[in-house]
C-alpha cells in the first residue's frame, strides 16, 4: 500500500475537523504516519470545511496532494467541491441520502452509499453522530479490526461515549471489507498540530506562563495553554497589553511566551525594542497568514519574513528562527525560550498557518530542557547590567535592588545620555550578540537534504512539500532554520559547488531571496507562490521540473 | 535599600509638584516590605522616579506601565507593585490599559502624577487639559472637553479610588500607604501642578478640600467623583471616595507547577 489522500468535509460546525482527527488516529492506531491539513474559512456556522488526511504505511509524511484517494461526503456541497480530484480507483463514500448521479461522471469512480439514516435509527444514534457512522463504515473497507476502532472512539469521544459506539458498531457491520491493512511495524506517534508542538517544546525548556490575544492561526498556542494545568494565562485587551504583559512577567522571573499573527506582531513591535533595550527576555510566535491587511485570515502565506526580522524601532540583536514541521518546531519552542532567558533578548519564532494548524506526527528525534540562565548574587551590590555580554540575572523580591528600563543607562539601570556610556552599552549588547552566535555555532541552523548540482532554498512548512516533491529530483534542498543572527556561513558551507540556486517561497516578493542578497548570496531563481494556498506535492514537483529543465 | 532615595542628580523643575509626591510615597513605601515592591514608571516627567528611588523598578514604555506592572503580579503575587504614571501616559496613550486594568481588579496601584500637561515635551494638552486649553500645538485653544478619570475609574469597578494633592504630602501619604495596602485595583489620581507650562497652585490651594465622609457608596461615590468635573471652578474634593473588598483578578488565576509533557505526548497518540 502507498501512500493515499483522504478527504472528509461538511458544513462548519457538522464535525468534519474532529472527524479528520479521528480517522488519523485510527490510521495512527496501526503504526501509520499521518498529516492533516485543515483548511476552513472566516465562519462559523456553514460554508465547506474540510480535513485532507494524507497518510504513509511507513515514512513520514507532512504534506497533501492534489488528487485524492477517498473522499468521505457528509453533504452534497463536499463532493461538488472536491469531486475533481477524485482519480480512477478513487473512492467516494457518502450518505446515501445524497443523490450523486449528476454529480460523478468520472468512469472508475467506486462509490459507496453509507446508508447513514439507516445506520442511526437501528442504533438510536443523533444526527450529530453522522460522522461516527461515515468513518466507521471507512475504517471497515480499510480492513481495521472492530476492537481498534471501539479503541480509538473510546478516546477520542468524551460526549455520549456508548452511544457512538453503538453507532459505529452498527456501522461496522453493515459494511463489507475491501482493502487488508498493511503491516507498519511503527509505533503510533504522538499527534500534534505545530502550534501545540511549540507549547509542549517552551514547557520542557521551563515555560510558566502565557498572555495571548487570539488570532488566527495562532490562537491554538494560547488555548492548548490555557487548557494545561500549571501555565498561568491571561488574556488582556489587545495585543499591545498582551506584550508589556510578558515583559512584567519575565521581569518577576517567570519564562513567559507570547503567540500572534502579524496584525496582532505589528502592536507589539514598540515593546520588541524595549525588550531589547531593557534585556528582558521575550519569545513571540509569530504565526503567518495571508495579508496584508485583514488579507485572506485563515489561510497561508510567509509574508512576515522581513518584518519579523527589522520589526522594532533602533539597533539591536534578536534571535528569528523559522522551523519547518512540528518536530523542529517542539524543539525550537524551547530552545528559542532558552535563548531568549540566557541572552536577554527579544525571539522570535516564526511559523504559518500550516505549521500552526496542520497535524503531524512527532517522531521525537529532538531532545529539549530547561537550560540555565546567567545568575547574579543577590546582594546589596547588585547591578541589572553589569558585565561585558551576559549580565547576571537576579529578580526583584530579595536583597538586590533590580533595575529594569526603556532608556539607555548605565550598569545600575539608570538613564545615561552621556556619549561614552552609551556607547559601552550598546557594545555590550553587541558582544551578548556575539555569544548568542557563538552557540548558533553549534546548533543546526542550516539544514541540508539531498544532493544535486541545483540548490533549492525553502523556508517554513513547505519543507513537507518540497521533500516529497523532489523525492526523484537531482536536487539539493537546503532550509535555513535561523534567520537571524543569519547563518550566512552555514549557508555558504551549503551552496557550495551548486550551479544554480532557486528560492521557494509563499509570497510575492521573494523575502527569503532578499536576506540571501543582503548577505551577498546569489539567487538565479524563485518559484513563489501567492494564492493563499501551500504547494502541493504535485505543484511543486512541476515547478521544479520546469524550472530545472530549463 | 536603607536610603531610599538614590543620589542621581533631580532633573525636575525646583517647585515641582513631582516632588510632593515623590516625599508622600517615600514616607509610605518605607511602611512597606521595599524590598518586595516593584516601581514601574511610564514616560514623562513622572517617570524620572524609576531613576531618583532605591527601588526595584520598570522604567516603562509611555502608556504601557500598568500592563507592564499586571505581568509582574501575574508571574508574582508576593511583589506590591506600583505604578507611578503621567496624565497622558494613563488617559491619553494607555487609557485601553487603564480600563481593563481597573475592570479587572488587577492587584497593583496606579499613581497618577496629572499635571494635566505634556509637560517633558514642552506643554501639550492632555485628556485632563481644560477646554480651550493653550500649548505649543495647540495655538487657539483645544476643542475638547477633559475626561473626568475618577468617574471613569469607578464606573468600571475599581475597588479603590482616591484622589490626593501633591501640595498635601501628608494627606497623599496616607491614600498612597492605603492604596498599596488595598488588594485590588487602587486608583489614586494625584493633582499635580506644573509650575512651568500650567501652575495651578493657587487655583488647587484655594479649592481642594479634605471629604469628611469617605468611603461612600459606589452612587455616592460617582456623584461626588463629578462635584468637580476638570472643567468647572467647584471646588475639589480629596480622600478615599470609594473602597471595595473583592478578590484580585491575579488570585483567581491558575497556579503555576511543572507540566509532564510525556504525559501529554502519551495521550496524544
Amino acid at each position: 500500500m502507498d501512500n493515499f489522500q483522504i478527504i472528509v468535509g461538511g458544513a462548519a460546525g457538522e464535525g468534519s475537523k474532529k472527524a479528520g482527527l479521528v480517522i488519523a488516529k485510527l490510521f495512527n492506531s496501526y503504526g501509520f504516519r499521518i498529516f492533516i491539513h485543515e483548511d476552513y474559512h472566516s465562519l462559523v456556522r456553514g460554508g465547506h470545511n474540510f480535513s485532507q488526511i494524507s497518510v504513509s504505511p511507513k515514512d513520514k509524511v507532512e504534506a497533501k496532494k492534489e488528487n485524492i484517494d477517498f473522499l468521505l461526503a457528509l453533504n452534497e456541497d463536499t463532493i461538488v467541491k472536491h469531486k475533481d480530484k477524485l482519480r480512477e480507483e478513487s473512492v467516494l463514500l457518502y450518505d446515501s441520502s445524497i443523490t450523486i448521479t449528476e454529480l460523478l461522471q468520472k468512469d472508475g469512480i467506486k462509490t459507496v452509499a453509507v446508508p447513514i439514516d439507516e445506520i442511526l435509527s437501528e442504533s438510536e444514534g443523533t444526527s450529530l453522530m453522522k460522522n461516527t457512522a461515515l468513518i466507521s463504515t471507512f475504517a471497515k473497507i480499510m480492513g481495521m479490526e472492530w476492537e481498534n476502532i471501539k479503541a480509538v472512539f473510546e478516546k477520542e469521544f468524551n460526549k455520549e461515549t456508548e452511544k457512538n459506539i453503538r453507532v459505529a458498531e452498527v456501522a461496522f457491520n453493515k459494511t463489507e471489507k475491501i482493502n487488508e491493512m498493511a503491516e507498519s511495524g511503527n509505533e503510533p506517534a504522538p499527534l500534534v498540530s505545530g502550534n501545540k508542538a511549540v507549547a509542549l517544546g517552551a514547557i520542557k525548556a521551563g515555560l510558566e506562563v502565557c498572555i495571548s490575544y487570539p488570532m488566527t492561526p495562532a490562537t491554538g498556542v494560547f488555548s492548548f495553554l490555557t487548557s494545561t494545568e500549571g501555565i498561568r494565562t491571561c488574556q488582556p485587551e489587545n495585543e499591545i497589553s498582551v506584550v508589556s504583559m510578558a515583559l512584567g512577567s519575565a521581569y518577576s522571573g517567570k519564562r513567559t511566551i507570547v503567540s500572534t499573527s502579524g496584525g496582532g506582531f505589528a502592536l507589539m513591535t514598540e515593546s520588541i525594542s524595549f525588550s531589547a533595550q531593557s534585556e528582558t527576555p521575550l519569545l513571540i510566535v509569530l504565526s503567518q497568514r495571508m495579508g496584508p491587511g485583514t488579507g485572506v485570515p485563515t489561510y497561508q502565506a510567509q509574508g512576515d519574513l522581513l518584518f519579523a526580522l527589522n520589526s522594532g524601532h533602533g539597533d539591536f540583536e534578536r534571535l528569528v528562527v523559522a522551523p519547518g514541521d512540528a518536530d523542529e518546531a517542539y524543539y525550537w519552542g524551547g530552545k528559542a525560550l532558552n535563548m531568549a532567558w540566557r541572552y536577554q533578548m527579544p525571539s522570535i519564532l516564526i511559523i504559518d498557518k500550516e505549521l500552526s494548524e496542520n497535524t503531524y506526527g512527532l517522531e521525537g528525534q529532538y531532545q529539549i530542557e530547561k537550560e540555565d540562565i546567567v545568575e547574579g548574587h543577590d546582594d546589596k551590590n547588585y547591578k541589572r547590567y553589569d558585565g561585558d555580554d551576559i549580565s547576571p540575572v537576579v529578580f526583584p523580591g530579595g536583597k538586590s535592588t533590580v533595575k529594569a528600563t526603556g532608556y539607555e543607562h548605565t550598569k545600575d539601570g539608570i538613564s545615561t545620555e552621556i556619549p561614552m556610556e552609551v556607547k559601552e552599552m550598546v557594545e555590550k549588547r553587541i558582544r551578548k550578540g556575539e555569544r548568542l552566535r557563538e552557540e548558533l555555532e553549534v546548533l543546526e541552523t542550516v539544514k541540508v537534504y539531498k544532493e544535486g548540482p541545483t540548490a533549492v532554498v525553502f523556508w517554513g512548512s513547505t519543507k513537507g512539500a518540497i521533500i516529497e516533491a523532489a523525492k526523484d529530483m537531482n536536487v539539493r534542498l537546503i532550509q535555513p532554520m535561523v534567520l537571524q543572527p543569519f547563518p550566512e556561513k552555514r549557508m555558504r558551507e551549503a551552496l557550495e559547488g551548486s550551479e544554480r540556486v532557486i528560492c521557494v517561497e509563499l509570497n510575492s516578493t521573494g523575502q527569503l531571496t532578499q536576506v540571501m542578497k543582503m548577505h551577498g548570496i546569489n539567487v538565479d531563481e524563485k518559484i513563489l507562490k501567492y494564492d493563499a494556498r501551500p504547494f502541493t506535492v504535485e505543484g511543486l514537483h512541476r515547478e521544479l521540473q520546469e524550472k530545472i529543465s530549463n | 535599600m536603607d536610603n531610599l532615595i538614590l543620589p542621581t542628580k533631580n532633573t525636575w523643575c525646583p517647585g515641582c509638584g513631582n516632588f510632593g509626591i515623590q516625599n508622600a510615597f517615600k514616607e509610605a513605601v518605607s511602611e512597606m516590605d521595599t524590598s518586595k515592591t516593584v516601581l514601574v514608571s511610564g514616560i514623562g516627567c513622572h517617570g524620572k522616579i524609576s531613576d531618583y528611588m532605591n527601588l526595584n523598578s520598570v522604567y516603562a514604555l509611555h502608556g504601557r506601565t500598568i500592563p507592564v506592572a499586571t505581568g509582574i503580579k501575574i508571574g508574582n503575587r508576593d511583589l506590591n507593585v506600583v505604578c507611578m504614571v503621567g496624565d497622558g501616559d494613563t488617559y491619553d496613550e494607555g487609557v485601553s490599559h487603564f480600563i481593563h486594568a481597573a475592570k479587572r481588579n488587577s492587584d497593583i496601584t496606579v499613581i497618577v502624577h496629572d499635571n494635566r500637561v505634556f509637560a517633558l515635551t514642552v506643554n501639550q494638552a492632555t485628556s485632563t487639559s481644560p477646554k480651550g486649553y493653550v500649548g505649543t500645538t495647540s495655538p487657539k485653544g483645544t476643542t475638547e472637553d477633559p475626561m473626568n478619570p475618577l468617574d471613569v475609574a469607578l464606573s468600571l469597578g475599581a475597588t479603590f479610588v482616591a484622589r490626593g494633592y501633591s501640595g498635601k504630602p501628608e494627606h497623599l501619604k496616607r491614600l498612597i500607604l492605603e492604596g498599596m495596602q488595598h488588594k485590588g485595583f487602587s486608583f489614586i489620581e494625584v493633582l499635580q501642578p506644573c509650575v512651568v507650562w500650567y501652575n495651578t497652585f493657587p487655583v488647587y490651594n484655594e479649592r481642594c478640600y479634605e471629604m469628611e465622609e469617605e468611603y461612600l457608596p459606589l452612587d455616592k461615590a460617582r456623584e461626588k467623583s463629578r462635584e468637580w468635573d476638570y472643567a468647572n471652578e467647584n471646588n475639589i474634593p480629596l480622600g478615599v471616595f470609594y473602597k471595595e473588598d473583592k478578590p484580585s483578578n491575579e488570585e483567581l488565576l491558575g497556579e503555576i507547577h511543572p507540566v509532564d509533557v510525556a504525559k501529554i505526548l502519551e495521550e496524544s497518540k
